[in-house]
This record gives C-alpha cells, sequence and structure tokens, in this order.
C-alpha cells in the first residue's frame, strides 16, 4: 500500500511552476506553529487574556481565596475574641510616622486610642478616636493562638499591635467588641466556599440531568423538562424557609451549613441542567460526532470522549457564573436568620447584626464591609465568568 | 451599443485593509476595473481571493476591522461624479446610493430578507425611502417589480412572508428589491451559489434579461466558471487580493495569460470530462452492495388536540440499484431529492423504513443490513464508512490529528502504541500529507487538508465501501479536482467501490462509472456516466443536464436548456 504522496498534487501544480505552489500540502512554518498544536485550553488561555477587566477580576478573586485560606493567619484576633468594654468601636486609622517626645517624628506604625466619652443625655458611653494615645502595631506579630486549619498551633499573626494586650479595631468593633476585621476575613472563608459547594451539586446535578435529557431525546427529555419547570417555578425563599426549619436546632454548625449549601443547590442546577441540555442537543447532530459514532465508539465514548470535551469549556464559564448567585443566596438566607447562625460565620451572619436602625446609625461599619466584600466578590465572580464565556469558544473564527 | 457602453462606475486602485493582531491583513490591493452600462463584469475567483470585500466597499459596507486604505471608486462621471471610497461609511451621502444609485443582491437570499416583514413591506420600504412615493404608488410598483422578476401571482404574493418563499423566489423578491429604484449598477454576490442548477439557470436568466431591458451595469462575483461564460461580457480574475487578468470574456477563456487564471480554467475544463484515469472495466464485476426498493416514511406526528396531522413525509421511497465491487456509483440530485437521506438509510444512521440493504463482504455470506444487531452493524460500519461534506463540522476541533485517526482504530482494537503511530503516518501519507504534521490540531489546516484528513480517518479500517456525501461540495475548484483524483487514485489501489453523491454534475461524470438521479426521493434514471450525461432519457435529467452552465463562452449551453414544468 505504498501511494506517493503528492501526486494528486502535481499535475496542478507542474502547470504553473511560477505560481506559488497550492496551499496543500504546504505548512506555515514558524509563525503559525504554536497555534496549530496548541489544544484548546491554550487557544481559550489566549483569547481570555486578551480581556482586562476579566483577568483583573480573575485576581481578585485569586486573593478573595488566599484570604479564605489563610484567614487565622491575616486575622489580628480570633473569631471570637470579646472586649465588651469596647461596644461599637469606631474604626482606628492607621499612620504610619509618630511625634516623638523631642519633638521630631520617627518611623511607627501605629493606630490611635480610644478616648472614652459619656453622654449624659442619652447616658451612653461612645468612643473617640485620641490621637495622643499611639498603639503600636505591625507585621508578623505574635498574638493570640490559634490552630491553623486545626492542624498545628501557632500564634503569628499578618498584622496586629505589636503588644498582644492592646486592642486595636481597624474596622471597628460589634457589639460586644469583637473586631469587625478579623470575622470579616474568617466570614470569607465561609461565603467563598459555600459557593463552590454549591455550585459543585448543583454542577453534577444539571451536567447528568441535563445530559441525559439532551442526549437521548424523547420522552426521558420531556420528564426531565418538566422537572426542570416544576422546580423553576417554586418560590425559592418561602421554601428555603420551609427547609431551613426542618433543620433541627441540635445539629452542630458545620452539618447545618452543609445543609443549607444543598438546599441552595438544590433549586439552582435547574439553569445548568437547560443549557447542558442545549448544547447536547446541538452536538448530538454535529458530523464529527456522527463520525465517531460509525468509528465504532459506544456510547460512553461518545458522550464522555466526544461530546463532553466540547463542553467542558462552556461548563466552567457557566459554573463561574453561577457562583456570584449562590454567595447571594446564602448571605440572604443568613440574613434572614434562617441559614446560617452563629456561632458561624459568614458575611450574610455578619449582615445580621446590621438588621437594626440603632445598630446603623451607632456602627455603620457592621453594614458597610460584609455588603462590601459580597459586592466585590459578586462582580468580580460575574466579570470573570463573561470573560470565561467569552473564551470558551475558541474555534468560532 | 455604442451610445450605451459609457463607463458608469470606475474602481482605481482600490485598496482593503483589515487591522488584525500582529499585524494588517491586506484583502484587496490596487484593484482597478470599470462598469459600462449595458455590459457584465464578472469578478471571478477562489475562496479568499478578495473579491466579495471589493464589491462590499464598493457600497461602503466592509465590516470592521477592515476599512480603504486607498484609491477611488468614482460613481458617475464628470462633474457630477461622487467618490465613494471618500464617503462615510455612516453618512447621508452614501445612504443615498446604497439601494438607490447602486442596487446590490447577496448570496444567501434566507439571511439577506427580514423574515419578520412581508415581502411586500421590505420593498415599499425601499420605494418609499429613495423615492418618496405613498404607500399606494409604492404598492402598486411593487406588485409590477414582483411581475418582471416573474413571481407568480404577484398581487397575492406581496403579501407573504420569506420562510414562505422556495429559494428560488427569494432570490427573486431580492433581485426585485435590488431593482426597485432602477439603480444605474447592480452588484450581485455569488447570487445562484446557494441553489440548485435548474433554479440557478432560471435566475441567472432572469438577471442578465433585466439587465439587458434597464441597461444597468452589472458586476457579477462567482467562483463558477461555467455561470461567468454564460452571463459575462468582461471578466476580472482575483488572486490573492489582486487582479491578476481582465479582459472580454473570450479572450480570457481562449487566451488566459496569467499562470493562476491557466490552472483555474484547466481545472475547470478538467471536470468537463471523464478522467483518464479512470480504466474502462470489464463487466464481469459482481455487486457489493445491493440496495432494493429501499425508503424512509416520516409519519406524521398526530396534532394538538387532534387536529388532522399532514400527510406523511416520504424521503426516499423504492430506491433500488447495485453498486459493483471496485466501481464507482454516483447519487445526483438537488436539494431535497434525498440524495443525503440515501447514504444515511444505508449505513442506518437513519433507520430505513421499507426495503433491503445487502452488503456482500468479500469472504462470507451476504449480510442483510436492516436485520443487524449493534455489534453487526459495528463490523459493517467498519467496510462501509461515510467521507463527510463538511471539513471543518467533521472534524473534532478538541483532537489532534492523531487522535482524530487514530480513533476508529482504538475503538475497535485494532492498534495500539507504536504500532498505531505507525498506521497513522501511514494513513497521513497515503492521503498525501507529512506525517509530521499529527500533533496539530484541525484549526490549523485548510479545507482541502482537512478534508484528506477526514479520508485518512475513513480509510484507517481497511473500508470495502466508501460513501461519499458531497465530498468536495466545500471545496474551491482547483482543490476539488486534486480530491477527486486522489480518490480515484486510492480506488485503484485499495480496490474501493464508491457510492459517490452530489449535486455536481461535472464532478460525477469525472469520477463514476454509473450515475443515479434521483428527485422527490426515487431515482428517476440510471445507467453509464457517460450516457447520462450526454444522452439522457429522461426529461428530468435532461433538463438537470442542459442546465450545467458551460465553461465556453462559445458554447453557452444554458440558453438552449431544456425546461422542465414540474
Amino acid at each position: 500500500m505504498s501511494l506517493e504522496p503528492d501526486r494528486a498534487l502535481m499535475s496542478a501544480a507542474d502547470l504553473t511552476a511560477e505560481l506559488p505552489p497550492d496551499d496543500e500540502t504546504q505548512f506555515v512554518a514558524s509563525a503559525g506553529a504554536s497555534a496549530a498544536v496548541a489544544g484548546q485550553w491554550t487557544l481559550m488561555l489566549w483569547k481570555f487574556q486578551r480581556q482586562k477587566v476579566a483577568m483583573a477580576s480573575l485576581v481578585v478573586v485569586l486573593l478573595l481565596y488566599l484570604v479564605a485560606v489563610l484567614a487565622e493567619f491575616l486575622a489580628p484576633y480570633g473569631v471570637d475574641m470579646t472586649r465588651p468594654q469596647y461596644t461599637y468601636a469606631p474604626p482606628q486609622g492607621i499612620s504610619l510616622f509618630a511625634t516623638t517626645a523631642d519633638g521630631g517624628w520617627q518611623f511607627l506604625p501605629h493606630a490611635s486610642g480610644y478616648r472614652i466619652v459619656v453622654d449624659e443625655v442619652a447616658m451612653r458611653r461612645t468612643f473617640e478616636i485620641d490621637p495622643e494615645k499611639i498603639i503600636p502595631i505591625g507585621l508578623f506579630v505574635t498574638g493570640e493562638t490559634y490552630k491553623f486549619w486545626g492542624l498545628f498551633e501557632s500564634n503569628l499573626h499578618f498584622i496586629g499591635p505589636v503588644n498582644p494586650a492592646d486592642t486595636v479595631y481597624l474596622l471597628g468593633s460589634d457589639r460586644i467588641g469583637r473586631d469587625v476585621l478579623s470575622r470579616l476575613i474568617y466570614g470569607t472563608r465561609i461565603s467563598m466556599s459555600i459557593g463552590l459547594v454549591g455550585v459543585v451539586i448543583s454542577l453534577a446535578l444539571g451536567v447528568f440531568l441535563g445530559g441525559i435529557s439532551g442526549y437521548y431525546g424523547g420522552a426521558i427529555d420531556t420528564a426531565i423538562q418538566r422537572l426542570v419547570e416544576v422546580v423553576s417555578a417554586m418560590p425559592t425563599i418561602p421554601l428555603w424557609m420551609g427547609l431551613a426549619a426542618a433543620i433541627p436546632l441540635t445539629w452542630p454548625p458545620a452539618l447545618v451549613y452543609f445543609t443549607v449549601t444543598a438546599i441552595v443547590s438544590l433549586l439552582g442546577w435547574t439553569s445548568l441542567a437547560r443549557e447542558v441540555r442545549g448544547r447536547f442537543f446541538a452536538l448530538r447532530e454535529e458530523d464529527f460526532v456522527t463520525a465517531a459514532r460509525l468509528d465504532g465508539s459506544s456510547e460512553m465514548r461518545l458522550i464522555f470522549r466526544h461530546m463532553l470535551p466540547s463542553i467542558t469549556s462552556h461548563l466552567l464559564a457557566m459554573v463561574t457564573l453561577a457562583v456570584p448567585a449562590m454567595i447571594i443566596a446564602e448571605t440572604s438566607l443568613s440574613f434572614l436568620g434562617i441559614g446560617l447562625k452563629p456561632p458561624v460565620v459568614s458575611w450574610g451572619v455578619l449582615l445580621q447584626d446590621a438588621q437594626n436602625l440603632r445598630a446603623i446609625a451607632n456602627a455603620p461599619w457592621l453594614l458597610f464591609w460584609p455588603a462590601l466584600a459580597v459586592m466585590v466578590s459578586v462582580l468580580s465572580f460575574n466579570f470573570l465568568g463573561d470573560g470565561l464565556r467569552d473564551a470558551a469558544d475558541p474555534y468560532d473564527n | 451599443m455604442t451610445t450605451e457602453n459609457h463607463t458608469v462606475l470606475e474602481v482605481r486602485g482600490l485598496s482593503v485593509e483589515f487591522t488584525l493582531r500582529g499585524g494588517v491583513f491586506t484583502a484587496a490591493r490596487d484593484v482597478g476595473f470599470r462598469l459600462q452600462a449595458g455590459r457584465t463584469l464578472c469578478l471571478v475567483g477562489e475562496s479568499g481571493s478578495g473579491k466579495s470585500v471589493t464589491a462590499r466597499a464598493m457600497m461602503q459596507l466592509v465590516d470592521t476591522p477592515g476599512r480603504i486604505a486607498g484609491g477611488n471608486i468614482m460613481l458617475g462621471s464628470g462633474e457630477t461624479a461622487v467618490d465613494i471610497a471618500r464617503l462615510n461609511p455612516r453618512g447621508e451621502a452614501i445612504r443615498a446610493i446604497r439601494g438607490r444609485r447602486i442596487g446590490m443582491i447577496f448570496q444567501e437570499p434566507m439571511s439577506s430578507l427580514s423574515p419578520v416583514h412581508t415581502i411586500g413591506a421590505q420593498i415599499i420600504e425601499v420605494l418609499r425611502l429613495h423615492l418618496k412615493m405613498d404607500r399606494q404608488q409604492a404598492r402598486t410598483r411593487t406588485i409590477e417589480l414582483l411581475r418582471q422578476v416573474e413571481i407568480p401571482d404577484p398581487e397575492r404574493n406581496i403579501d407573504r412572508y420569506t420562510f414562505e418563499f422556495s429559494g428560488g423566489m427569494r432570490q427573486r423578491a431580492m433581485i426585485a428589491m435590488a431593482l426597485a429604484c432602477n439603480p444605474e449598477v447592480l452588484i450581485a454576490d455569488e447570487p445562484t451559489t446557494a441553489l440548485d442548477v435548474t433554479t440557478q439557470a432560471e435566475v441567472l436568466d432572469l438577471i442578465s434579461r433585466m439587465q439587458r431591458e434597464l441597461g444597468m451595469a452589472m458586476l457579477l462575483i462567482t467562483h463558477d466558471m461555467g455561470v461567468v461564460a454564460e452571463v459575462a461580457d468582461d471578466v476580472a480574475v482575483m488572486y490573492r487580493g489582486r487582479i491578476v487578468e481582465k479582459g472580454p470574456v473570450d479572450e480570457v477563456f481562449h487566451g488566459a495569460r496569467h499562470p493562476y487564471t491557466k490552472r483555474l480554467l484547466s481545472s475547470v475544463l478538467k471536470l468537463e470530462r471523464t478522467s483518464e484515469r479512470k480504466q474502462v472495466r470489464t463487466t464481469a464485476a459482481a455487486p457489493i452492495l445491493s440496495v432494493r426498493d429501499l425508503g424512509k416514511v416520516y409519519q406524521p406526528r398526530k396534532g394538538f388536540l387532534g387536529r388532522t396531522p399532514k400527510t406523511e413525509v416520504k424521503a426516499v421511497s423504492g430506491v433500488s440499484f447495485d453498486l459493483m465491487a471496485g466501481q464507482s456509483l454516483g447519487i445526483v440530485g438537488e436539494s431535497g431529492s434525498g440524495k443525503t437521506t440515501l447514504g444515511r438509510l444505508i449505513l442506518r444512521i437513519v433507520e430505513p423504513t421499507e426495503g433491503a440493504v445487502i452488503y456482500r463482504p468479500p469472504t462470507g455470506a451476504p449480510i442483510d443490513v436492516r436485520a443487524l444487531d449493534k455489534q453487526g452493524l459495528r463490523n459493517l460500519h467498519q467496510q462501509v464508512r461515510l467521507i463527510f461534506q463538511d471539513p471543518f463540522a467533521s472534524l473534532n476541533p478538541r483532537m489532534t490529528v492523531r487522535q482524530i485517526i487514530a480513533d476508529p482504530l482504538v475503538v475497535n482494537r485494532i492498534a495500539t502504541g507504536a504500532a498505531l503511530d505507525a498506521r497513522v503516518s501511514e494513513l497521513l501519507s497515503i492521503v498525501g500529507l507529512d506525517p509530521a504534521v499529527m500533533e496539530r490540531y484541525p484549526h490549523a489546516f485548510s479545507g482541502g487538508q482537512r478534508q484528506r484528513i477526514g479520508i485518512a480517518r475513513a480509510l484507517a479500517l481497511n473500508p470495502r465501501v466508501l460513501i461519499a456525501d458531497e465530498a468536495t461540495s466545500a471545496l474551491d475548484v482547483s482543490i476539488r479536482s486534486q480530491m477527486l483524483d486522489l480518490l480515484l487514485e486510492l480506488q485503484q489501489q485499495l480496490g474501493l467501490s464508491f457510492l459517490f453523491i452530489s449535486h455536481d454534475i461535472g464532478v460525477v461524470r469525472y469520477f463514476c462509472d454509473r450515475v443515479a438521479v434521483m428527485r422527490r426521493g426515487r431515482i428517476v434514471e440510471i445507467g453509464p456516466a457517460e450516457t447520462i450525461c450526454t444522452a439522457p432519457e429522461h426529461p428530468y435529467t435532461k433538463a438537470l443536464i442542459s442546465a450545467v452552465p458551460h465553461p465556453d463562452p462559445r458554447h453557452k449551453r444554458m440558453r438552449l436548456r431544456t425546461r422542465l414544468d414540474a
């Protein structure tokens, strides 16, 4: 079975020796070579890198997860450190230079201490920043002892007062004198991960049900689609409330946490399933899938080797866009008191403290910082997801 | 003739550039030509030669990131001449020209007409916009226009929607729209490429008649040398963004000077006869594949709330033929004739509802394809393979060439490891590709190269029969004849039998021993290729063959064609 490879081309090429040869067996040498052997992820990466906003959002998202991972180390205090004498203490600013005794300046990062003012009309103690009191702060200081991820003990903190006995509330304190910054950092861990865990469950359900719905079609498809419609027609908040009320109060916080996640994701899979079904429908008719079937591929191979890889990049984009919905859902549930409950700390739980007007009037930082955290994370996930979606099909041109 | 032939539009030194990542791509470079009243200039070239970009530039319709980088497009002459190249693409001035002084017909009548407005409303809009007619005048004029483009019953059809029209009717409506304001120049960008050959002949007839009647200058863009020979007065040949040759049609066809033109013409003329590679075969060949009364009937779904369902649709019915071992049988037909379905019925990608398919393997008993179970069908698919039409859709973009070609070998557990690599290399050399490219992904290849990869995949399992479904339709004409020669060579080397499905009579005559002509799901005529192509019996075949444009301006076949009143 030996054919001269070029014979079919020569007859045409002979005619026109002075013309550049037909493109048929000529390959672009160096310039296109890297693109020629670039797989879908490489092409997708190239396309993604061109989108500046999405790249910036990716950095923000990664930073948020870094905070979540290193929470114990980054937080100046433990999550339950209470100092009841500092109720609703306002945020202290950081200054880098301090006046010395002789009137000169020296480099001394510090926060200003508090002065207690008693409001005689309202019969209330309030705190004012006193620039005279200097509380030196530093990086990598020793402080409260903690167990990192419950694995090993350490007392090293990224930031905190140089003297562990001092109090520093960089973002203010709450009703019982807990440090908002520390709690926000610990809340990041829960809030950013509940989104992921929830999405993984939604993804599994969505891909599985959407996949068989799209691949088999017919009666199976009809049944699944009706289920999707019923689930998405349910009024979510009353349903959540009902399900959450069913969680026994005696359960440990971690178990409640996972149950809430499961509840949120049991309703969140429908849009994913619809999208996966649409993609499978379209793919099923593709020539290359028919070709693979004629090659003798089994159904499993067809789905997992030929069809699924074609939608993984789309799935990644869909998942990224689904995470912020989960974060919002967790926040609203916890805010309403039917999601996570103290002592678990999440952004939603933190916002519970900002539920009454008095707290907001006296301590707006209780509302501001958790809300900002939610917004930043949701926005960057959305921008990231949009960028991924645009890059998800690198073969459209 | 003498008074008519003044220049209406002149293009001088036109360049169109696209700013892309990593440089500027010049799609058209220093293009120049004249359009004269009452004459047709054909701009020919293969895909990517810059012919459509040139046409769009003349209406200032170049898509971003493209822009006109230089040159003039002078509409009119003397004092009143306008340089279109200098006009703002979004300005008032160019809009007064588009549709008013220059009419344009696009390739896809479905996507260039709005599906949510009636045909009439779209033409009336043009008239009211440009000629400031009132509603009643515009309607009367539209009916008149529809009558001119031979749309039957224009009073009724004016209020119909695009989807109610066939492809040919849509293109007629598009022509009516382009001609609504009596433009001085008509630009037709591949106006018949999406149409069947008999419809193409009708539409080309209509276009040239309208042009003569209205004395317009016409620019017709096409890749089909046959169409050029039939309708052109002058020809300009484009190659890689430049016009390499231009002149009166007869001079270009019979005295081509530029090597590219010569090559283009020779590959076209090659498809006007049977291949020399095809040897006259002895008649003793035995059938390898027999099809008897094969049919596919689509049962209508029951209507909602017991409404009477439509009648059943017979996509294919009563088809019988024998494919002889080592021979090629062509299946010719227009779109909707059921030829693609036929190919899929034989492989049972679509389940037949009636008839029988018998495959006779080299050893062993004949196989009744319709009775096969899953495993039996899988074995059959190793011996009877399909080559797809679209070289872009039929290769998984996420797999390397090695993975694509190796896939049938892997799933059928035929080869692994080094033996697999060796076989893939061998297959790549057989189809004329360098084995070193096997690590590349399909996007690194041109259409012709991809089709070769598809052929290599089909050959991987040592098949006996190949069903080629429009395997060369998506390719440029010069690549097309190379591909056919490759298939002929493979046929001789490997003793393959081909079922060659195509709408292109030339390709079938070049390639096939016998031809079956399909119409509305049935075979109307079957016989030796030469006989069918030169002396057809059935009136439909006659109409079909005579509608194929002949690439020689001295023998315009289309004008003398037989018409079939369906």
